[in-house]
């Protein structure tokens, strides 16, 4: 249960700390990287909305 | 999870977020405009930044720091120089002047010069509206207290987000992950956001949660290390009064010799003698590292102010550099304009899961607790059901 539930917030949990810890490392293509990890909350919830198919 | 264990959490959950929600939603809604700063005041008419190379490192175009120190001096004939702070991407250098080395803040003169140039910049204009922000945003104009009670607030939104995810567990048992369901009841349909936008926004959450309590507990952390490190770097010198700028040496040679100490640094600003940040007799020269990371972590110089030579460099303790850190990390302004975006976006999301946790505590307030640890449990369907006793 525990897996199943928490896999995918955990996945982007770590990706948004490793986005906000990426930005601070340096400038140019770490920032970049910095923006795609911390895009993850955001695209989750992009797929939930365009998963959610009226029947 | 036992049902009582549920309902443990679930009134830890309530409590905690009913405590903090009115002051989390104006912490999000000043935050927002707080993020693009430096856009509103570069569009509000505050001057365009000054060109050419970065007045904190020691390219050749730049004027010597004593010029620049005597210049603003003539400007403030009878003060004494209090701190001279440098920029990274602008020849702009700032002088602040004051009466006496002790001076209170409302006292102090601050100055603008360009080190390429040598002259006077016209100060940043008027931004009140974002400094009332500001101020709201970090004490609501009340100071010290209101500092610590926003750091407080802090504290019980992430027990909020803590006691919030220990709850997902029971809420998504039967659920997968993004489970939107809009052809249920409205209350179903925002328990649904609630739950998707609080645990995709999890980890931001905690992390501007956690750094802005940190912030809030500055000015302690910082008395108390000046309280302990000033002293401990130069003895005790209570008493001695302070070094009058006649008998400065040259604050050139003093960067030139902290800088061998500390190659690859830049000075991001120098405290004159007698003042908070340094000690009667000696230069403090903060220096700051190369990447937007160890820009944070100051390690501060002393320098014997009538020699100019190096008295002892040694790093901050570790409740500085962690309240160096909490600054960006808060301010989301460390990675560009997208980063900001994104940490304005994650703001909004943060706002929908406090305005959807009102309305469903609103909704069902009045119910039985057994029947709303049940809606938990069931993941919402509970809730189409009228429980018996209602």
């Amino acid at each position: 249960m525990s897996r199943s539930t928490f896999g995918l917030p955990t996945f982007i949990a770590l990706l948004s700390l490793a986005g906000l810890v990426l930005a601070l490392t340096g400038e140019g293509w770490r920032d970049g990287l910095s923006w795609a990890a911390l895009s993850a909350p955001l695209l989750a919830v992009a797929w939930a909305m365009t998963a959610r198919k009226p029947r | 999870m036992t049902t009582s264990a549920v309902r443990t959490w679930y009134l830890i959950h309530k409590w905690t977020s009913l405590v903090c929600t009115a002051f989390l939603f104006m912490l999000c809604v000043t935050g927002l405009p707080l993020i693009f700063h430096d856009e509103i005041d570069r569009l509000t008419g505050g001057p365009p930044p000054l060109q050419g190379p970065a007045s904190s490192s020691d390219s050749p175009g730049l004027l010597p720091l004593d010029a620049m120190l005597q210049r603003a001096l003539a400007e403030r004939p009878v003060e004494v120089p209090l701190y001279m702070a440098f920029d990274n991407g602008s020849p702009l250098l700032t002088v602040t002047t004051g009466p006496a080395p002790d001076a209170a803040e409302a006292d102090m003169t601050l100055l603008l010069f360009d080190r390429i140039t040598g002259r006077m910049v016209a100060p940043p204009g008027e931004e009140g509206f974002m400094d009332v922000l500001l101020q709201l945003h970090t004490d609501m104009f009340l100071g010290l207290p209101g500092m610590l009670f926003l750091g407080f607030m802090g504290v019980l939104f992430v027990a909020a987000l803590v006691s919030g995810t220990v709850l997902y567990a029971p809420f998504m048992r039967k659920l997968d992950f993004g489970t939107l369901r809009a052809e249920r009841s409205r209350r179903t349909k925002w328990l649904d956001w609630h739950n998707l936008l609080g645990i995709t926004a999890l980890a931001w959450m905690t992390v501007v949660g956690v750094t802005g309590f940190i912030n809030a507990l500055a000015t302690p952390l910082i008395d108390s290390w000046r309280a302990d490190a000033a002293a401990e770097m130069t003895g005790s010198k209570e008493g001695v009064s302070a070094l009058p700028p006649q008998r400065y040496g040259s604050l050139d040679k003093a960067m030139a010799s902290a800088r061998r100490a500390l190659p690859g640094n830049n000075p991001q600003f120098v405290a004159f003698p007698g003042g908070a940040f340094s000690t009667p007799g000696h230069y403090a020269v903060f220096f700051q590292g190369a990447t937007p990371f160890t820009q944070r972590l100051l390690t501060p110089a002393l320098i014997d102010g009538a020699t100019g030579e190096l008295t002892d460099v040694r790093p901050m303790p570790l409740t500085m550099k962690a309240l160096q850190l909490s600054q960006p990390l808060h301010f989301g302004d460390y990675g560009g304009l997208p980063l900001k975006l994104l940490w304005a976006t994650l703001t909004c999301s943060t706002l929908v899961v406090l305005g959807s946790g009102i309305y469903l505590w609103l909704g069902r307030r009045r119910a039985p607790l057994a029947a709303r640890v049940r809606e938990v449990t069931s993941g919402g369907r509970a809730t189409l059901v009228p429980s018996p006793t209602e």
